[in-house]
């Protein structure tokens, strides 16, 4: 678990390194994610040892946004005057991107003659 | 001073008091998402995150003091994104066979969840801090704070507006993917990844295991496309 656990940690401060080292604007953990899935196919068994760790991070995965979720209390005011427009963007941004998406992929799936599995 | 108010006021200021009600808080919450079936309106976070506010506010108790105890949980959200790496390294096979749509539909999904939040927003005037805070609603929370950090949004509004989009799309994709006439399991599962993250991935294994596996993908790709695009689109905002 330790080994694991260094792997992880060692993946993200490469990340944070490189993304300010080099001005980057995306978050240092996003980095260490892709340095991961390149490590791991450079060397499976990497991904072997990095298994039992992943699994149990990512199956409690929701409880991490807890903390920043509570933070809504600070911004009781801001979600109370302006919380129906919030609320009609979240909605229909959401709705739309679902929609965009499913039928971009079926429409390019049909273009190039692919079977549907 | 009486004791109860002496252990209180020892424990009110100490991390190990609200670091532990942060985990119960999260546990009862999981134990109502299971009661309920796992439906995507009984979020276990949604559930926490309303128990743990109502406790703050009996107490009269301040963000920073709970963020004190909170803070050991938060910092996993870091180690969290990277093992995110894992399943999108598991099913890169899956990736390749159908590299053209999934592409395709990565960048359709994801500009569209972008501009349009934004140009809506923008539209009913919220202000600059809003804007930057819902640009990265559609990624994964952790990812989606430090986004929404780098660009000047309040990160735990980017928090609850991320967890919110995550339940809306995990209840409106089957009716509406079913509307739309959407029958391939992979359309459905990648859709559903870009535009409402890990709660519309836990939502797509629930029906359909292709689906739940390719929502994991776009989940993944999507986190890092946003934190690329988001910064260049939000500053046509400003």
């Amino acid at each position: 678990m330790i080994p694991a656990l260094a792997l992880l940690l060692g993946f993200q401060l490469a990340g944070e390194v490189a993304a300010r080292g080099f001005g980057l604007p995306v978050p240092g953990p996003v980095i260490g994610l892709v340095l991961l899935v390149i490590c791991c196919g450079l060397r499976p068994r990497l991904a072997e040892m990095l298994q039992p760790v992943v699994r149990g991070l990512l199956g409690n995965l929701s409880l991490f946004f807890v903390p920043a979720g509570v933070g809504v209390v600070a911004h009781m005011a801001e979600f109370q005057s302006d919380g129906l427009a919030i609320a009609i963007a979240l909605m229909v941004s959401t709705a739309l991107a679902i929609a965009v998406g499913a039928l971009v992929f079926t429409g390019i799936v049909r273009l190039l003659g692919q079977r549907e599995p | 001073m009486n004791d109860a108010a002496l252990i209180w006021s020892y424990l009110s200021r100490a991390p190990l008091l609200w670091l532990t009600a942060t985990l119960v808080a999260y546990w009862l919450g999981d134990s109502l998402f299971r009661a309920a079936g796992r439906q995507s309106w009984a979020n276990p976070v949604l559930i926490a995150v309303i128990l743990l506010a109502g406790l703050l506010w009996l107490t009269g108790t301040d963000y920073r003091t709970y963020f004190e105890g909170a803070q050991f949980v938060h910092f996993m959200l870091g180690p969290a994104t990277v093992a995110l790496g894992m399943p999108l390294y598991e099913n890169l096979h899956r990736l390749r066979r159908a590299f053209l749509p999934l592409l395709a539909a990565l960048f359709a999904g994801s500009l569209t969840a972008i501009l349009s939040v934004l140009l809506i927003a923008k539209g009913f005037g919220l202000s600059p801090v809003m804007l930057a805070s819902l640009a990265p609603k559609s990624t994964t929370a952790p990812v989606a704070i430090g986004i929404a950090e780098g660009m000047g949004g309040e990160p735990t509004i980017t928090a609850v507006l991320v967890l919110l989009t995550g339940i809306f799309g995990a209840i409106i994709a089957t009716p509406l993917l079913n509307l739309l006439g959407v029958r391939d399991w992979r359309a459905r599962g990648f859709s559903l990844g870009v535009a409402a993250h890990g709660i519309g991935t836990a939502r797509a294994f629930q029906v359909n295991e292709t689906a739940g596996a390719f929502a994991g993908i776009g989940m993944g790709l999507n986190a890092v496309l946003t934190a690329i695009i988001a910064p260049v689109i939000l500053h046509l905002f400003q």
